[in-house]
């Protein structure tokens, strides 16, 4: 979340948000869920209170950089492991429904 | 292109309209294994062959950078002149399709490793300096087949079938400033641009820099606005543009549908385009509204890259020559004059002259040859000059067998055929096919002989003095010979039988 999290959120971005991350909410459901979110974010909007402008926000507790990997081949799944859980396959590859929109 | 759509003569595009211009390329690096796994990065391997519990993101694998990649990614920066972050993050971009089997790439937001960078390009002998807003590093994507439908697009398909060999190959996505004031170099500009930047990435030696096969894809972003207003358009972003012409034709095509857009007095509708090489349009693809709501978050499962100082100086000395001053040191080896070697950077063929001078043929055989027979090879075949099938080495081989006058140019392009065809080396091709020229003055001689007795004409000519109407002897000659005769021989044996 950007630096503008407010403590309150709307019914309408709840609904944009369960649209972009394809979650089905009916009214009802969004009638519920939003004064939750909007608890949750203002438990959070508490924290940064507390927070001084010395403390920056803070994406990784342990203070680690730079691991890196060497650029070596390792060995991954066959395509009959890779595909065992897929619900469908065809051609050794994934098999997945008519996509709507448009490409990447 | 849709039959609504009204295009504009270029000429009045640039006389009433600026355009301007903003890039976006993603080079696939060539690392042994992909950006967050180990798993091989081979181009063309049998589907899901090449993949991972990580690179098809199942529940519990745990990421981890390649280091190589991110070596990479700090030389095209320095090589563009940018700045090295001392500190930055990957972050999660957010999006449901099928090519992405997380739901999410990881890519870099607001932290980027390398930003605020220039490179100078040429473009007819002018230099033009396009700026560098960003090199950010992330993963490519998996490759989708769309089975139904008529053309295997994804309109009308039924379903699709993904391969996640390529999910996870590390990208460098380079980014420009918009670029602005090239006016009716627009085109040109994105093409040079393109094309430098494709050379300084196989001099870096980071990429196999192969447009023809996506290692080297660009976004062209344009846009229009009323001229002198010093304002930017509504732009436009076509998407995957896989040819240095496509990009020039892309440019060139969006800046007059564009300005049939303004001239009807509407607006640009801002969406992504596809690009249809067949015959240089785009279309409509999707809209920019939500779709753009990738909801970016700093990735959790990887530690922030912060490369020392000592390390980025290290690279900086790792640094192949500058192209700009490798043009000007090769220009002055090779003896070429401005418009050679215009022609020869412009052609994208100056690595391959290099590399055949290399082998050693002499620099205007070398230039000679890429320039006329391999390009319109290239331009035939639809494909790259890299791509025609002939070798800077072979090109070289083929020339030392004119030097030795064992052939002429004209066998030579069938020599050229053969090493298309896979029929060996030069020296066997011009064996098997028999195309060495006569050296038997014999033969050579009778074949004169008969041309002369043929033109009566012409040899009184050439007795009484005008040698230049050798030319047509010579010619008779060579179609007696088959072609297969030295022209330099035939013209001394005419000119030694009639004076």
């Amino acid at each position: 979340m950007p630096e503008t999290a407010r403590a309150e959120i709307s019914r309408e971005e709840v609904a944009h948000l369960a649209d972009l991350a394809r979650i089905d909410l009916d009214d009802a459901e969004l009638d519920h869920l939003a004064p939750q979110l909007a608890v949750i974010l203002e438990s959070v909007a508490a924290i940064r209170g507390v927070a001084g402008d010395d403390v920056p926000p803070t994406s990784h507790p342990i203070p680690l950089t730079n691991v890196f990997r060497e650029d070596v081949v390792r060995p991954g799944l066959s395509a009959e492991e890779a595909l065992s859980g897929a619900p469908a396959a065809e051609e050794q590859r994934f098999s997945v429904p008519r996509i709507l929109g448009e490409e990447q | 292109m849709s039959a609504n759509d009204v295009l504009v003569d270029f000429d009045e595009v640039v006389a009433s309209y600026d355009p301007a211009l903003g890039l976006e390329v993603h080079v696939e690096l060539s690392t042994a294994t992909k950006m967050f796994c180990g798993c091989p990065t081979t181009f063309g391997g049998e589907p899901n062959t090449q993949v991972c519990p990580t690179c098809l993101g199942l529940p519990g694998a745990m990421p981890v950078v390649n280091g190589k990649a991110v070596e990479a990614a700090i030389r095209i920066g320095l090589a563009l002149n940018c700045e090295i972050a001392e500190w930055c993050r990957f972050a999660r971009k957010n999006y449901f399709y099928p090519d992405m089997p997380k739901n999410f790439q990881t890519s870099q937001y607001d932290e980027p490793i390398a930003f605020e960078g220039y490179l100078d390009v040429d473009v007819d002998g002018e230099t033009f300096r396009v700026d560098i807003e960003r090199a950010h590093m992330e993963e490519d994507t998996g490759k989708s087949t769309h089975v139904g439908g008529a053309t295997g697009r994804i309109h009308g398909a039924e379903y699709s079938l993904v391969d996640y060999n390529r999910a996870g190959i590390p990208l460098i996505e380079i980014v420009t400033k918009p670029i602005v004031g090239a006016g009716e170099k627009a085109p040109a500009v994105a093409r040079a641009y393109v094309a430098q930047l494709r050379d300084l990435i196989v001099a870096l030696g980071v990429s196999d820099a192969r447009m023809d096969q996506g290692s080297i894809r660009a976004d062209v972003n344009l846009s229009l606005a009323p001229k002198g207003s010093g304002v930017l358009g509504t732009r436009t972003e076509t998407k995957n543009v896989n040819s240095l012409r496509s990009v020039e034709r892309a440019v060139r095509f969006e800046m007059s549908r564009h300005a049939g857009v303004l001239n009807a007095g509407e607006k640009v509708f801002q969406e992504t385009r596809h690009f249809h090489e067949a015959d240089g349009t785009t279309s409509s693809g999707r809209a920019k509204s939500d779709a753009e709501d990738y909801r970016y978050f700093p990735e959790p499962d990887l530690v922030p890259v912060a490369p020392s100082r000592e390390w980025v100086e290290e690279l900086r000395a790792t640094l192949p020559e500058n192209p700009a001053q490798k043009r000007a040191r090769l220009q002055a080896e090779w003896g070429y004059s401005d418009l050679e070697m215009r022609d020869t950077v412009g052609a994208g063929a100056l690595e391959l002259v290099e590399a055949t001078v290399a082998a050693g043929a002499a620099p205007q055989a070398a230039r000679k040859w890429w320039l006329s027979e391999m390009a319109r090879r290239a331009n035939d075949a639809g494909v790259e000059l890299s791509s025609v099938g002939v070798s800077p080495a072979q090109v070289a081989e083929v020339q030392r067998l004119v030097d030795a006058k064992t052939i002429n140019d004209k066998l030579a392009r069938q020599v050229f055929d053969g090493l298309v065809a896979g029929e060996g080396t030069p020296e066997e091709i011009v064996a098997a096919r028999g195309l060495a020229v006569v050296s038997d003055d014999g033969a050579l001689s009778a074949a004169v002989d008969k041309a002369i007795a043929d033109n009566p004409d012409v040899a009184e000519k050439i007795r009484g003095g005008k040698v230049a109407a050798a030319g047509a002897l010579i010619g008779a000659v060579m179609k007696e010979m088959r072609g297969q005769a030295d022209a330099g021989r035939v013209r001394e044996l005419i000119i030694e039988k009639l004076s």
